[in-house]
């Protein structure tokens, strides 16, 4: 063989860690947390690493502390970070906004555990979908991400603070326990990337990092470009709040992002973010009759239909089935023109979901000329693949068949 | 104007929004002056929370992080670990730092973190119009006790001694000379640097909390009902205690002991030690 094949760093990683890597890389220099299942492992890494990247790490009293110092650190000039689930992502809720008004960039992990309350602390859910978008009181757009791959755990956390930068916001990283505690073979790459954004977006002028001569006031109330306030002046509140909407509204081009399979000939497409994505695409591929084993085992699969007494002859049929699958990157901003784009052609959408539908509401509101079926599980698991072909047998006319 | 105004006032953003005869000027003052006499301008930044008293560095030619209810602390200890030597100081007022951030001063105290925190004593929450705070004395009438005061009041010098401060005075806005002294001590000091002053609240508090309206006469009522004490004097179960003397409360340095191990420093000795730094 002729040259040396390229260097790949390959390693096997849960995605908790792969997110506190990917922060790393990312330049993240401060981190500040409390533990809380299922994100502690991030915690629990950046306790040890961040030092040694010659960052500073520091365990907070409480969420809403944690959120709060990621802000000061922020300020201080060092990107920065913190990681949570649940219980502590409702007590970030009031700094989220600060930063929002504030246009600070920050990056929160949420791994969602499944609530309300004290909930589910070690099983999965997608209920913090909403809370995610509006969770702090008063109008704000925000950047959402969601990972369905140790990969994405690793990409997305990176891309989070590239578009913190470049866009003066905070950042949530949606994850959920499944992502969270999942290990896979994942490309990591060496060093540290300084990112460069080509172009801040700012609602009220620049404000320099502290101890810079620039004599910021970073102000919670509305304020002007010298941070002064004007919350008590309804005219320019007004346009505030409008400019700091805008901000992120008239930006959702260079900040969506989905990914399609098997969709050029679609006529059913399954709209899926986050962990929910894998059994969503193993479904499809299942649908189209495409061999892959990485997911899960075709082996597994069928046995899940024969409990059923379903012949393998009819499981070979669902090779004639044109299913594809839309996985949303970024969820919020929501991809409306993205998605729009991708479904043209399609006659019905299936929204699987760990929570009661929430995203489907506005897949539904987007796609008004379409079927959107909402596919809610609720209680902790995952959707089997099996589930997500019976919804699609079922749409394809095709379940009488199976029972 | 005078020459530190000139030099440290925003004067873009005034006129401040303090009620006349409000103690804020006094502090502010105090503040800019032991800035001054430091000459660490350039080196200082504020953060403050929410209340009155948190107004204070926004009209400062300096960085100021205006933050949420209570939580100036973890915002100034995110910025202290960013910028290891800077000097932080921090403004907050009896209710942000007591009452809603009071998990927020037991835990920077106890770190004995590098910060200097000015916490305004005016006994009432101000802003909102005069309900009871966390160091409203007991039986005065406000607008949510308006029977009287059952709760004990807090003190917060007793309470940050007990864990561990470092730097722990009390003063009042009718003493300026010694509050500047003690913030500028307080920021010169490697450690968590807490200044509680009692400031007159003479439109919310002055009536109910003191009897007595004209904020000249509620600072006659600060040298009256205070008694000066040596450093070391006063331990942090007497810092509270107003029967001390007569029914008068200790006021002074009350602690500054510069070898208590600071955080930032313990970090780095023990990443040292572990032979990762």
């Amino acid at each position: 063989m002729d040259g040396k094949p390229e260097k790949r760093n390959e390693v096997v990683l849960q995605g908790n860690e792969a997110c506190a890597k990917g922060a790393l890389y990312a330049g993240c220099r401060f981190f500040a947390g409390y533990p809380i299942t299922p994100s502690t492992e991030i915690i629990e890494l950046m306790s040890g690493e961040m030092q040694k990247a010659g960052g500073a790490f520091i365990q907070m009293e409480d969420e809403i502390g944690s959120a709060c110092a990621i802000i000061g650190a922020r300020w201080g000039g060092s990107k920065s970070m913190t990681a949570t689930s649940g219980p502590g992502y409702t007590l970030m809720q009031e700094a989220i906004g600060f930063a929002a008004v504030t246009e600070t960039p920050i990056v929160i992990v949420n791994v969602q555990r499944g609530g309300p309350s004290t909930g589910q602390p070690t099983l999965s859910s997608q209920q913090d979908i909403y809370q995610a978008r509006y969770g702090s009181h008063g109008d704000y757009e925000i950047i959402v991400l969601s990972p369905s791959s140790v990969q994405e755990m690793y990409d997305f956390t990176i891309r989070a603070f590239e578009l913190a930068e470049q866009f003066r916001t905070p950042v949530i990283l949606l994850a959920d326990e499944v992502v969270g505690h999942m290990r896979e073979k994942i490309v990591i790459k060496d060093g540290t990337e300084e990112i460069k954004s080509e172009k801040h977006q700012y609602v009220v002028s620049p404000q320099e990092d502290f101890f810079k001569g620039a004599n910021s006031t970073v102000e919670g109330q509305l304020h002007d470009d010298q941070g002064r306030r004007i919350g008590h002046i309804a005219s320019k509140s007004g346009d505030f709040i409008y400019n700091i909407n805008r901000k992120i509204q008239d930006n959702i081009d260079s900040i969506a992002s989905i990914d399609t399979y098997c969709m050029e000939d679609a006529d059913v497409a399954i709209v899926a973010y986050g962990s929910v994505a894998r059994p969503s695409l193993n479904a499809v591929k299942h649908a189209r009759g495409i061999k892959d084993d990485r997911f899960m085992s075709k082996a597994k699969i069928f046995r899940d239909l024969f409990k059923r007494g379903v012949s393998e002859t009819l499981s070979s049929d669902y090779g004639h089935l044109k299913v594809g699958l839309v996985k949303i990157n970024t969820v919020w901003p929501f991809p409306e023109e993205l998605l729009k784009q991708a479904t043209k052609n399609v006659e019905t959408v299936i929204v699987p979901e760990m929570n009661i539908g929430k995203y489907s509401r506005e897949v539904e509101r987007a796609l008004r000329d379409k079927k959107v079926i909402p596919m809610s599980k609720c209680g902790g698991d995952i959707h089997t693949p099996t589930e997500i072909l019976d919804k699609i047998l079922e749409v394809e006319g095709l379940d009488e068949e199976v029972k | 104007m005078n020459k530190l105004y000139e030099k440290y006032i925003k004067k873009e953003s005034l006129p401040t929004l303090f009620c006349p005869g409000c103690g804020n000027g006094i502090i502010q003052r105090a503040a800019m002056e032991a800035i001054e006499m430091n000459g660490c301008k350039e080196e200082t930044a504020c953060v403050s929370g929410i209340g009155c008293s948190s107004w204070i560095p926004c009209y400062l030619q300096l960085d100021v992080i205006h933050t949420m209810h209570g939580r100036a602390l973890p915002f100034a200890e995110g910025l202290k670990l960013a910028q290891p030597d800077k000097k932080i100081m921090v403004f907050t007022g009896d209710g942000d730092c007591v009452a809603i951030g009071g998990n927020h001063l037991l835990h920077a105290a106890a770190r004995n973190i590098d910060l200097t925190v000015v916490m305004v004593n005016n006994n009432i929450y101000g802003m909102t119009g005069g309900q009871k705070s966390p160091t409203t004395p007991l039986e005065a009438k406000t607008k949510t006790s308006p029977y009287g005061c059952i709760d004990m009041p807090m003190d917060a010098c007793g309470l940050v001694m007990t864990l561990g401060a470092s730097y722990v005075a009390r003063w009042t806005t009718a003493h300026p000379v010694q509050l500047t002294r003690s913030i500028a001590e307080g920021m010169n000091h490697k450690g968590f640097a807490f200044i509680e002053v009692l400031s007159q609240c003479p439109v919310q508090a002055g009536k109910n909390v003191w009897g007595e309206k004209d904020p000249a006469k509620i600072m006659d009522l600060y040298k009256k009902y205070t008694y000066m004490t040596k450093t070391g004097e006063v331990d942090p179960a007497g810092a509270r205690s107003a029967s001390a003397i007569e029914g008068k409360l200790p006021i002074g340095v009350f602690r500054n002991d510069p070898d208590a191990p600071e955080y930032l420093e313990k970090v780095e000795a023990k990443l040292a030690e572990c032979g990762i730094r």
